[in-house]
């Protein structure tokens, strides 16, 4: 199967591989920017990697097994993490995620029913002091409560679309 | 301009050096705000007139301690480079700020990026470094961002790059993300992660970073905040920087207070002027209504952790003799070292009354196992051994011999492992156990039924 990127996705990896002394290293940023693209890192998108930068597969794969963010599969349209480690759950983190599950009606790390997000936990999150906190994407939400936690949720329904339940795994 | 909320509220005996204008109302991250407030005049001063041994000199006499967790005097890991390899030298900043609990660097990535650049450049220059790296954690997206553009704002001024400010000293930064493994936070791991691997530590002997680093080159890896310092320490100079503080805990520190205090945040504050206890009342406004303090984690929850009603005794290195409960323990990197743990990344949480003490245990075990990478038997084993156990005990399932196998386990893991990670994830185990027996012991006791309601979950 072709693999194929978008234009600006190719010329950034064009653009970071040059940074770097030896272009192994360029591997990170490079899973990032796929991984933004395409939602997920695909054994395709592992083998393009490995001959872009002349590894193995496996090298790739050693890697995008190692690293927590990256993922072989897709997840729903919104990635929730919510802070799991010390400071966030001495102030109630766990029931925060429980508010996020139940808002879609979903499990950890799966996608939930209508295709809106993938609720996870995640180790510290650096902002203790403002525990309890989580990420929706690239966003930081702080000092959360259940009336906040609602809200943001609100927000991610008018964002996004559900999925038709005929094609909620495509 | 990107632009993250201020915290306006600075207690007046704070003494900010480091965050002096992170949190004015007015202060941004563009390098326009930086110059207009006097940045970047330490770094043409260096480049225009002084030399690299000289600046290198500054940061020994200093005695500035690594701001990461280990505390290592900066200067001495400076010494140590390998200067006669003929190879090319490293410098990457470590800014996978992700020990629980810490969030001090988030300040300085996010409100005063072009510190932590000119801290870079002049320790680039003073290292003589060929590539210069940040390497950020994956969950400060916007930190990277912000990093990327600021870099991009000192190359245009020509602070970075090619032929700095028309020098011929040339030198790139790069900012480079890491993807959420808290390992990167060791040095060797940090490196082989920089080299496209898995991030497994690398032992040591032989592979000292000042000598086999980076590409086998010679490398030196250094926290953001002690980069930031490196300004500092320029501009006043090593010896004047060296007197705020106490002896051999120069400079001031940002503390991280988090957990159950009415005020949580950061204080950057002299070295040794303070106690925990002053951290806690003074600057944290104390424990929530009607609770009291049942523990304190004081560097990170990795550190060992410390009773409340404790009292620690014994001989300073100055031979003066000390008598303290947890509040008297000054707020440095000595101090908490003296109490038997460490002021680590200067992450302290405070635990009140209202928690189950297996249960923050079992918190803090789910973390190491999650971050072990695996590479060690013990470590990899033992962490998860530690971590099913006592999320076993929070779920009603106790046993008597519980306490005993925990800290049998723990004491099979510190010392028989390639990094540090062996005694981050044995630490809490070990001295939760040695110092709340009797709540281990209690817990085997309660009725199983009752312990399996768990109202407050924390695993």
């Amino acid at each position: 199967m072709a693999f194929d990127l978008s234009p600006e996705t190719l010329s950034y990896i064009d653009k970071v591989i040059p940074r770097y002394p030896e272009k192994r290293s360029a591997i990170m940023m490079i899973l990032h920017a796929i991984q933004k693209e395409k939602g997920y890192l695909s054994l395709d998108a592992q083998k393009w990697v490995a001959e872009k930068l002349e590894i193995q597969p496996i090298q790739v794969r050693e890697v995008v097994t190692f690293y927590p963010f990256y993922r072989e599969h897709p997840i729903g349209k919104r990635h929730i993490r919510v802070c799991r480690t010390l400071s966030c759950a001495l102030n109630g983190s766990y029931k925060i995620c429980d508010k996020f599950k139940k808002e879609f009606d979903t499990e950890l790390d799966e996608i939930s029913p209508d295709g809106r997000v993938t609720v996870e936990f995640a180790e510290c999150l650096a902002s203790c002091g403002t525990a309890p906190v989580a990420m929706v994407d690239d966003e930081l939400y702080e000092n959360l409560n259940d009336e906040q936690v609602e809200a943001i949720c609100e927000q991610i329904k008018k964002e996004t679309s559900a999925a038709d339940p005929a094609s909620a795994d495509s | 301009m990107d632009s993250v909320k201020k915290n306006t509220e600075i207690h007046p005996d704070e003494r900010r050096i480091i965050l002096k204008n992170a949190d004015l109302p007015d202060y941004d991250v563009s390098i326009d705000c930086y110059l207009r407030n006097g940045g970047y005049e330490v770094m043409k001063q260096a480049f225009a007139s002084r030399k690299p041994e000289e600046l290198c000199q500054e940061v020994m006499d200093s005695e500035v301690r690594g701001r990461g967790g280990a505390g290592f005097p900066a200067g001495m890991k400076w010494k140590f480079l390998d200067r006669k390899s003929g190879k090319p030298i490293y410098l990457i900043c470590n800014a996978d700020e992700s020990e629980p609990g810490t969030f001090k660097d988030r300040q300085i990535i996010h409100k005063d990026p072009h510190q932590l650049i000119e801290g870079m450049m002049i320790t680039a220059f003073a290292t003589g470094t060929a590539k210069a790296f940040i390497y950020i954690r994956e969950e400060m997206p916007l930190g990277a961002k912000i990093l990327e553009e600021a870099i991009e704002e000192a190359r245009a001024k020509n602070l970075v790059g090619d032929n700095i400010l028309g020098s011929d000293y040339s030198c790139d930064l790069i900012v480079h993300r890491g993807a959420a493994a808290y390992i990167c936070g060791e040095e060797t791991g940090l490196i082989e992660s920089l080299e496209g691997k898995r991030a497994y530590p690398r032992i040591k002997p032989p592979y000292f970073p000042a000598a086999l680093g980076l590409y086998m080159c010679p490398t030196i890896v250094n926290n953001v905040e002690t980069l930031c310092n490196v300004v500092h320490i320029v501009e006043m100079g090593g010896k004047e920087y060296a007197k705020i503080g106490k002896p051999g805990n120069t400079g001031t520190r940002i503390w991280c207070l988090s957990g159950h205090v009415r005020n949580p945040g950061y204080f950057e504050l002299e070295n040794g002027k303070f106690t925990y206890g002053d951290l806690i009342y003074k600057f944290g406004g104390g424990l929530r209504d009607g609770r009291s303090l049942q523990a304190l984690i004081p560097g990170g929850s990795s550190s060992k952790v410390l009773r409340a009603g404790e009292r620690f005794t014994g001989k300073l290195r100055s031979g003066e003799e000390f008598n303290w409960g947890i509040e008297d323990i000054p707020l440095d990197f000595d101090g908490p070292m003296a109490a038997g743990s460490m002021s680590g990344s200067g992450a302290v949480v405070v635990i009140d009354d209202s928690v189950d003490i297996v249960e923050v245990l079992a918190n803090i075990n789910a973390f190491y196992a999650h971050e072990s990478c695996g590479q060690c038997t013990p470590c990899r084993e033992g962490s998860l051994w530690m971590k099913k156990i006592t999320t076993r005990m929070a779920n009603g399932g106790a046993r008597e011999e519980d306490a005993d196998l925990l800290a049998s386990i723990g004491d099979q893991i510190a010392g028989r492992t390639v990094c540090a990670h062996g005694e981050a994830c044995a630490w809490p185990t070990q001295s939760f156990v040695a110092k709340f027996r009797d709540k281990f012991i209690e817990k085997a006791k309660q009725d199983p039924e009752e312990a399996k309601k768990r109202p407050f979950r924390m695993v």
